[in-house]
């Protein structure tokens, strides 16, 4: 994932969102739930941070695609939630290429924030949670095979 | 041949640890899983484990490894920042960063052959502090806070043979540094107290339209443009109302960097560079890091020609807390 390939900042067109707001949202809960879960049966998720994200609704909104996911943790496994009936306990947004930059280690969650291209709302120290607990993630050589590399 | 400084960076997990022994630290120094450091962040941090693969990483690569044990022993509570000296001691770092007095004592006593560091935490400014830690404790270096001129920092390593570490690249707040109390007033708790500043779960940002609002237990400490840079939500960094008008009326986010001034640093004799950031990320270490090692690379013959590569300052801006920086204290022309 690191090395010469760098992801750079981009803005999809507007009208992508407005058609991906009219396409269903499962697809994305799904890939997203996926590579969770994957990265849990791998054990790469540290037991004591994962017990603080028991039934709480965390949602991912992708702002340049229209997209969203709504997720939740409980007993050992996440799960998509497609009618969320709540508002999320934490909420991410940004565009694609942030998740990308992320995703890949290439930029740092602060930095995305000080710049605003990353917006986080709800419980801020769940959110503090989440992060450090992906930064701590060794993940393996082969994570490209992971879904949500993939996606 | 000039000899260079050791450049100290940041980590907060085993990946960002791993980050800077890869892009050229020379020590990287981390804190335990709880409240004798500064940056108790939930999920941060080290236990026996993955400090002990950490260590075995940098030492097989010829690095140091640093501990920060940095807040002030809580009544009560004293063991156990006791058992956190005595626990890195176990584990075989190279050095511990200390703040207390007291605790360096008990350090020093305990493990007499331990390399002990002064902390900017404990807050000396002057060569005679640094030399009474020197006297009573054996310190091998202190970490001065960033409240000096530079000339004011040449005169410390004059009169001392304390090995003096100062910043050079990293967020900055009102620098009363070990002594701040701002975040308790907010919140009832600080640094000195519980390992944190402005406490995550005492943060709220509510999203209105055309802004971000950004609450520390439900005081409105700023309020951002939908294009503003923001800042860390510590009431130093806030917006207040000072006599009919709205300001940073203590100070702006930003960043320190001294990659203009890097020449003078080595000439008067600095022996560390230190970058802030334990609680940033892999990417933030990974990228502070390679910069400050490839500008401190381009002076190793010689800081005659030294100049400041625009890709360097890019690098370093964009991870700037407001996304800017500046120089400090050490360039200030009062003192």
């Amino acid at each position: 994932m690191n090395g010469s390939f760098t992801i750079p900042k981009f803005r999809l067109p507007a009208f992508v969102a407005s058609l991906g707001q009219k396409l269903p949202q499962w697809p994305h809960a799904l890939a997203l739930v996926a590579g969770l879960n994957a990265a849990l049966k791998m054990k790469l998720l540290p037991e004591s941070e994962l017990a603080l994200l028991e039934d709480k609704l965390f949602r991912v909104r992708v702002l340049d695609t229209g997209g969203e996911a709504s997720y939740t943790y409980a007993n050992g496994l996440f799960r998509p939630v497609f009618r969320p009936q709540r508002e999320p306990d934490l909420a991410f947004a940004a565009n694609l290429s942030a998740y990308l930059q992320l995703l890949s280690r290439q930029e740092d969650p602060d930095t995305l924030f000080f710049s605003r291209e990353l917006e986080i709302t709800g419980d801020t120290e769940l959110g503090l949670i989440v992060k450090n607990m992906l930064d701590a993630v060794e993940w393996p050589k082969f994570s490209a095979r992971l879904p949500v590399f993939r996606h | 041949m000039t000899s260079l400084p050791d450049l100290v960076c940041p980590a907060g997990s085993l990946p960002a640890l791993k980050a800077a022994v890869d892009n050229g630290a020379d020590a990287v120094y981390l804190g335990f899983k709880n409240d004798t450091n500064a940056r108790n962040f939930a999920g941060l941090n080290f236990d026996q484990k993955t400090m002990a693969d950490g260590i075995r990483y940098a030492h097989a690569k010829g690095r140091e490894i640093l501990l920060a044990i940095n807040t002030f022993p809580q009544a009560g509570r004293v063991a156990d920042w006791h058992k956190a000296v005595d626990a890195a001691v176990d584990q075989g770092v190279d050095a511990i960063i200390l703040a207390d007095i007291g605790l360096l004592d008990y350090a020093r006593n305990r493990h007499p052959q331990q390399r002990l560091h002064l902390s900017v935490q404990g807050s000396a400014t002057s060569y005679e502090a640094i030399n009474f830690c020197q006297r009573e404790f054996d310190i091998r270096r202190a970490v001065l806070p960033r409240v000096l001129t530079l000339a004011q920092v040449e005169n410390v390593i004059r009169n001392t043979t304390v090995e003096i570490e100062v910043f050079g690249f990293g967020s900055l707040c009102v620098m009363n540094e070990g002594r701040c109390w701002l975040s308790s007033y907010a919140c009832g708790e600080s640094p000195n107290t519980v390992g944190a500043c402005s406490p995550a779960k005492y943060v709220k940002w509510d999203k209105k339209p055309g802004a971000m609002e950004t609450r520390l237990n439900g005081v409105l400490i700023d309020r951002f443009g939908d294009d503003e840079p923001a800042g860390y939500p510590t009431l130093c960094k806030g917006r207040f109302e000072v006599q009919g008008e709205t300001y940073y009326a203590l100070e702006e986010p930003t960043s320190l960097n001294v990659l203009e001034i890097l020449p003078e640093i080595i000439k008067i004799g600095v022996r560390a560079i230190k970058v802030e950031g334990r609680q940033r990320s892999p990417a933030y270490v990974t990228q502070v890091t390679r910069t400050l090692r490839a500008a401190l690379d381009s002076l190793r013959d010689g800081s005659e020609r030294f100049h400041v590569k625009p890709a360097w300052q890019a690098e370093l801006a964009k991870v700037s807390e407001g996304s800017q920086a500046t120089l400090g204290a050490y360039n200030r022309p009062w003192r």
